[in-house]
């Protein structure tokens, strides 16, 4: 043993610090980690602590700002405009993905039945989320045009209406509006999400159910709900966590417009940061985001999360 | 509890028959398991009797009434699948009420049938766990469990001790045998492991391809299996067969491979020089001096019992020893099968002769 020992020990004596140092889990660990940690710091942290500091400061374009405290947040609590913004998101955000949801489900269950053509119906579903989202957003900018409108025309061609409608001249005519465009963008995700979850169900599960007596409703309400529920639940958080921070659609169909009633926080901040060169001001609307979202990602955790008969047993 | 009759079912699956014309009769209150080789059209039977599979052509009865066109649910029946299905998201006492829950049966009527039923099963302390929670044999249980509450016409158990391990197979077998003798609800079982059939089963009904090969009790089935296939799948180690001709020399004696001499216990004179195929059990070899030669080539001692491999006219056979000889890999001995179990089939058609 001894004469096997010494080679050893002598080699370990030769070499150096740095290739003792690879030799060392824990520094190869932290090592490996360093990549993720820097993209992390960079790109989410950075940023993220950068928009903390521009909300409490008057920044502007051309200009360092002043740290101001929470000033930029007593003024927009006195702005119209920005509670105005807030309605709208919180409204398109629940009216969207509601019906996000109750087409998505729907089309999921669909799709999951034997279907003829049915692999081409699931590639039409998914249509709309290969679609850029500005380009789909000028199409329904052309859809809801005052004058060229095809549901206008094909509406008075019908004979149901006599006048072109005011798509987005008319505030809730807007807001409908954008939600319906959002609603056409995200029901892709929601239903091909949910037909993933649909599949993992057991048909076992459903035969079982059919011998002990269950109609279809009974099925769906107990077996498919409640197994489905977990992946409800984080398909509704992300589609939730989209649309409240929607900001593309509205600023390439409406702009916010007519009279800022389709204004979301988004594209609230947009407009006063880069448009309107206060930084600061725009920064903090973003901010004023952060506790809608945490409230959001809380309810699905705290609401919908893993139940106990998912949890592992005992055994 | 209910008889039930199977006449003449088909099943396609497109062009795709895979069963050609299966009549199965079960009495009220039998035990009947099919067993045969996986993709023999057994578990598509068992489904058909569920209402699971549509019937392409013939009738299946339960009790007095076709159950072709019946759903389901309307059958009267329980299964116990071979994953389970349990609902995981329910209790094992929700599991087992909740057919009677979909009927719309008071919650006190529920809880009595499931306490009774986890009484007869030894399932009462685990009522309120999960499945995940379970061991694989609770599970089981549990999938009976909700068969039993709803006192079925008949049971169908679709492989259901496959997921098991071994130790635990015998004794779900044997707990399972105990029930059906306590509850005498006709059964009808599939496997495709031919002890879990012998042990369990009043009936046996061996399939394969699509067709039956033979039916009746486990002892019809093994003392006089109707063909070679029954032959071979009833029974462990199987059935050694070997290749040649009957000869009728005053005597009759079977000349096999190599021109090994093995003895009949009669063959009519006209049957000199019939092709056949010579089936024999290893426990019915026995060392004599007038056996046949044979070179061992592997002794596997099982305590209870030795399995020797030995080569006899150049086939490898198998035979079974009760009592314990000292043999080691390249003995010669002379094994002697006794004539009075030996079985002929018709090397041709494989029937017996």
């Amino acid at each position: 043993m001894a004469v096997m020992a010494e080679p050893v020990a002598a080699q370990v004596k030769r070499s150096s610090l740095w290739t003792r140092a690879f030799e060392s889990r824990h520094f190869l660990g932290a090592m490996f980690m360093v990549p993720a940690i820097a993209i992390l710091i960079l790109f989410l942290a950075y940023p993220l602590a950068l928009g903390f500091w521009l909300g409490m400061t008057d920044t502007k374009i051309g200009g360092a700002g002043r740290f101001i405290g929470f000033q930029n947040f007593v003024s927009l609590s006195k702005d119209s405009v920005f509670w105005l913004s807030v309605f709208n998101t919180i409204f398109y955000t629940v009216a969207a993905s509601a019906v996000k949801f109750a087409i998505g489900l729907y089309l999921a269950l669909l799709l999951n039945e034997r279907l003829p053509f049915k692999s081409m119906v699931r590639a039409i579903v998914l249509l709309p989320f290969v679609v850029p989202t500005v380009l789909s957003a000028i199409a329904f900018w052309w859809i809801y045009d005052s004058q060229f409108s095809i549901i206008s025309w094909v509406l008075i061609k019908a004979g149901l209406i006599t006048r072109y409608i005011d798509f987005l001249g008319d505030p809730w005519n807007a807001r409908w509006s954008v939600v319906a465009a959002n609603i056409w963008r995200g029901v892709p995700f929601v239903a091909i999400t949910l037909l993933a979850g649909l599949q993992t169900i057991s048909p076992s599960l459903y035969e079982a159910a059919n011998l002990d007596g269950a109609t279809n409703l009974q099925r769906f309400r107990h077996i498919t709900l409640p197994m489905l529920s977990p992946i409800i639940a984080v398909v509704m958080t992300f589609s939730v966590l989209m649309t409240f921070t929607d900001f593309q659609l509205i600023y390439t169909i409406t702009r916010g417009g007519p009279i800022n009633s389709t204004h979301l926080m988004a594209t609230l901040s947009f407009q006063r940061a880069i448009t309107g060169g206060n930084l600061g001001e725009g920064a903090a609307i973003s901010n004023a985001m952060i506790p809608f979202l945490v409230a959001a990602i809380l309810l699905s955790f705290f609401g919908l999360q893993r139940s106990r008969w998912q949890q592992g047993g005992r055994d | 509890m209910s008889s039930v009759q199977i006449r003449d079912v088909r099943k396609s699956f497109g062009n795709f028959e895979v069963l050609h014309g299966v009549s199965i009769p079960i009495e009220d209150g039998q035990f009947v398991v099919l067993v045969g080789p996986s993709g023999c059209g057994k578990s598509t039977l068992l489904r058909m009797l569920a209402g699971l599979e549509n019937i392409t052509s013939g009738t299946i009865s339960i009790g007095d009434r076709v159950v072709n066109n019946v759903q389901p649910k309307e059958r009267d029946i329980a299964m116990v699948f071979q994953n389970y299905a349990l609902y995981p998201h329910m209790t094992v006492g929700e599991n087992m009420g909740f057919s009677m829950k979909l009927r719309g049966e008071s919650t006190e009527e529920i809880n009595k049938r499931v306490k009774r039923a986890a009484e007869i099963l030894a399932l009462s302390p685990l009522l309120e766990r999960y499945p995940r929670q379970l061991s694989g044999g609770q599970r089981q249980r549990v999938a009976m469990g909700r068969a039993i509450v709803r006192d079925p016409q008949v049971f169908l158990f679709d492989e259901p001790l496959s997921n098991l391990d071994a130790k635990l197979r015998v004794a779900m077998r044997t707990e399972i045998k105990e029930l059906h003798q306590r509850l005498k609800t006709t059964t009808v079982y599939v496997t495709h492991d031919q002890i879990e059939a012998m042990t369990m089963a009043d009936k046996i009904v061996v399939m394969h391809d699509g067709i039956v090969e033979q039916m009746g009790t486990p002892l019809e089935l093994y003392d006089k299996p109707d063909n070679q296939f029954v032959a071979g799948f009833i029974g462990s180690p199987s059935m050694n067969f070997l290749k040649g001709h009957v000869r009728v020399n005053g005597v009759a004696t079977f000349e096999g491979p190599n021109g090994v001499k093995l003895p009949l216990q009669n063959a009519p004179a006209a049957s000199d020089g019939r092709p056949v195929v010579y089936g024999v059990r290893p426990e019915h070899f026995t060392i004599a001096d007038d056996g046949a030669d044979a070179e061992i080539v592997v002794v596997e001692p099982t305590g209870s019992e030795t399995q020797v491999f030995a080569k006899l006219g150049g086939e490898q056979v198998v035979a079974v020893f009760r009592e314990r000889h000292q043999f080691n890999p390249g003995d010669k001995v002379k094994l002697k099968p006794d004539p009075s179990v030996v079985h002929l089939f018709d090397e041709a058609t494989g029937k017996r002769v």
